[in-house]
């Protein structure tokens, strides 16, 4: 396997309402960032993820190239989905050789519709979407069949908000009061993922090259991707054997783990996926605040592995973990395990 | 001044909407729907998907071509209660999104469960598919228009009218209250004074020849502090009260007033509060409640 290290990450400060930028607009500071700290102008590859349905528009990422300069040609891709499996594709394609570098972003602007009624599309379309089954509804129901006590999920809450308040890139929440209203018993407002338009992007190097770009990079020493039955009635939504297996197959056990950046779009998923990726008590779980404080939708799990390894890059962490999902009820799973 | 944000609104909408084909699994099961019945598929080792995948989601191997007929009643194993439905919803008012095991299924079908509060669903809750008039049917997922319990509980409405009439003892006391005054009768025989006045000892069965006449006043025995309402008592809470009359034997229950609930108190001194003269009938509701005298408690 080619040693293949993330070398630079940048992210927006994310906001819960549209600043009236466009894609590219939003896109372009966070590509310059990265193109200023790695010192590449050009990449052997670039891999974008973001989703049609947020924007309404078909093709719409096609129009973002505008922010990333596609003339002379480039050699480019798209994922449907978070841009974290962007960074996979990304990781894969430098695994043939021909490609040293590799550019990867992802983008979202929640504020332009009803994520809710969006993450209904995703859904099969013969049993679960006609029946107007919304994001929240599905994740209650997770959290329900996890049945776990409502004080642990508030704290849960609580502390990634705290710990938002102390990222300048996340939304600064307050507090949860314990007497929010129920969005969907058993989640309330605060389990759940605020509205976030946001960008994030990473660069990725190969061997040499990425030891020229960092002092420190964050090389990555496993990365899976596992998927489970997508209709909800055919799992144990208690569990999630996707992210065990992701976890297993990335090596996830095989040396401590100092930082878990984990893809909580609610906050039950981070019991589940703790117990999934066997995270002990004493690994740093979304230091950044995770999604609960800032979920810009198609970047959120891209910025997991980028808030890794950027403790990695600063020397905060030998071993970290970042973590992506997609699909309703954590039905897929990404697990990238980093190495100073 | 700012100029307003330029601001368009638009919709992504299949006029109509999407056309899909099902395929022969998909197909029978929404063909079952639309005739009211639900099945599922058996896959290569026997067990039965509800709803029926063209695959077996654990080995990806295809399913096997047999369809099983399952429930129509099923076990609700995991709920999530929507208080505030969204415009998509099945159900235009609060309920609840299911896993529902259909008998006879291995897999869990998920589907809207009506009832009318949270506090109705409990693991295990067994329910059965409520499904739209068969002419409204077409072969969708919603031809079942949500589940509802089975039934377990039922109501008899009872009524019966009767015409009573108080007897000679009672209709004497009565008259007693309505014009201020409490009537007692005194045993001979055991010395006792009961009220409400009666003509015979409940203890040792003589007739009560003795008539007395008792003042409003007594002490407060014991106590209950009521919080459901009543349409008797003034507020909720309101205090019932055990009221030994000075001068009786046996106490009398009645409501207290004048007083929080919080403050009555065994030994409290209490007094009658009477309605004016001019409103009172034969009936108890001539005395509006006791309230304290503020005497000392006394020791019972």
């Amino acid at each position: 396997m080619r040693e293949v290290a993330v070398v630079a990450f940048a992210q927006t400060r994310h906001t819960d309402h549209d600043e009236g930028l466009s894609e590219p607009e939003l896109i372009a500071p966070v590509i310059e960032e990265v193109k200023r700290v790695s010192g590449l102008s050009r990449f052997g590859f670039t891999c974008s993820g973001s989703c049609d349905y947020l924007a309404g528009a078909p093709f719409s990422f096609v129009s973002a190239l505008d922010a990333i300069g596609a003339w002379p040609p480039i050699s480019e891709s798209h994922v449907e989905m978070d841009a974290a499996w962007a960074l996979y594709e990304a990781w894969v394609r430098l695994q043939h050789g021909d490609v040293d570098s590799a550019l990867v972003y992802g983008f979202g602007k929640s504020s332009q519709t009803d994520v809710r009624e969006v993450m209904t599309l995703q859904l099969d379309p013969y049993y679960l979407a006609p029946l107007g089954l919304d994001q929240v509804s599905y994740a209650a129901l997770q959290a329900s069949a996890l049945g776990a006590p409502e004080a642990e999920l508030r704290e849960i809450a609580r502390r990634s908000r705290a710990d938002g308040r102390a990222n300048p890139y996340a939304l600064h929440l307050p507090d949860p009061t314990g007497d929010d209203p129920y969005q969907v018993r058993p989640l309330r407002s605060c389990d759940v993922a605020p509205p976030t338009d946001g960008a994030a992007a990473v660069v990725l190097a190969a061997g040499d090259l990425a030891t020229r770009i960092a002092e420190r990079p964050a090389w990555i020493t496993g990365i899976a991707h596992r998927a489970e039955p997508h209709y909800l009635g055919m799992r144990d939504l208690a569990r999630s054997a996707s992210a065990a297996d992701a976890g297993r197959a990335a090596g996830v056990g095989k040396g401590p783990v100092d930082v878990a950046e984990l893809h909580t779009q609610f906050s039950h998923e981070e019991i589940i996926l703790r117990d999934a990726l066997g995270l002990g008590p004493d690994v740093a779980v979304n230091p950044s605040g995770g999604p609960l404080a800032a979920n810009p939708v198609m970047a959120t799990g891209l910025i997991r592995v980028g808030e890794a390894a950027r403790r990695i890059m600063a020397g905060d962490a030998a071993r970290a973990v970042g973590h992506a999902t997609s699909g309703p009820c954590l039905q897929q799973n990404l697990v990238t395990v980093m190495e100073a | 001044m700012p100029s307003e944000p330029l601001v368009a609104e638009h919709a992504l909408e299949f006029p109509g909407g999407y056309t899909r084909t099902t395929g022969p699994v998909i197909g029978r099961f929404l063909t079952e729907l639309r005739d009211g019945r639900l099945v599922g598929v058996r896959t290569a080792d026997g067990r039965v998907l509800v709803p029926p995948l063209e695959y077996d989601p654990h080995t990806g191997e295809p399913v096997t071509g047999e369809f099983v007929p399952v429930g129509p009643a099923g076990t609700v194993r995991t709920w999530a209660w929507v208080e505030q439905p969204r415009p998509g919803h099945p159900l235009d008012r609060p309920f609840a999104w299911g896993l529902i095991d259909l008998d006879g299924a291995d897999t869990a079908l998920v589907h809207a469960v009506a009832v009318d509060d949270v506090k109705a669903l409990r693991p295990g809750l067994r329910v059965r598919p409520r499904w739209r008039p068969e002419t409204d049917r077409k072969g969708h997922i919603t031809d079942i228009a949500c589940f509802v319990p089975e039934v377990t509980t039922m109501v008899s409405p009872q009524r019966t009218e009767y015409r009573v009439r108080p007897g000679a003892s009672l209709l004497r006391f009565l008259e007693g209250v309505r014009d201020g005054v409490f009537l007692a009768g005194r045993c001979a025989t055991c010395d006792k004074v009961y009220v409400p006045y009666r003509t015979v000892c409940p203890s040792c069965g003589s007739r009560i020849e003795e008539q007395v006449e008792l003042p409003d006043t007594g002490t407060v025995t014991t106590f209950a502090i009521n919080n459901l309402p009543d349409p008797r008592a003034p507020e909720v809470p309101f205090v019932s009260a055990f009221i030994l009359l000075d001068g009786a034997d046996v106490p009398m229950i009645a409501l207290m007033g004048d007083v929080p609930a919080h403050e009555v108190r065994q030994g409290m001194r209490v007094r009658a509060v009477w309605v004016p003269p001019e409103e009172r009938t034969l009936s108890m509701s001539n005395i509006r409640w006791f309230a304290p005298t503020g005497e000392p408690d006394v020791t019972l």
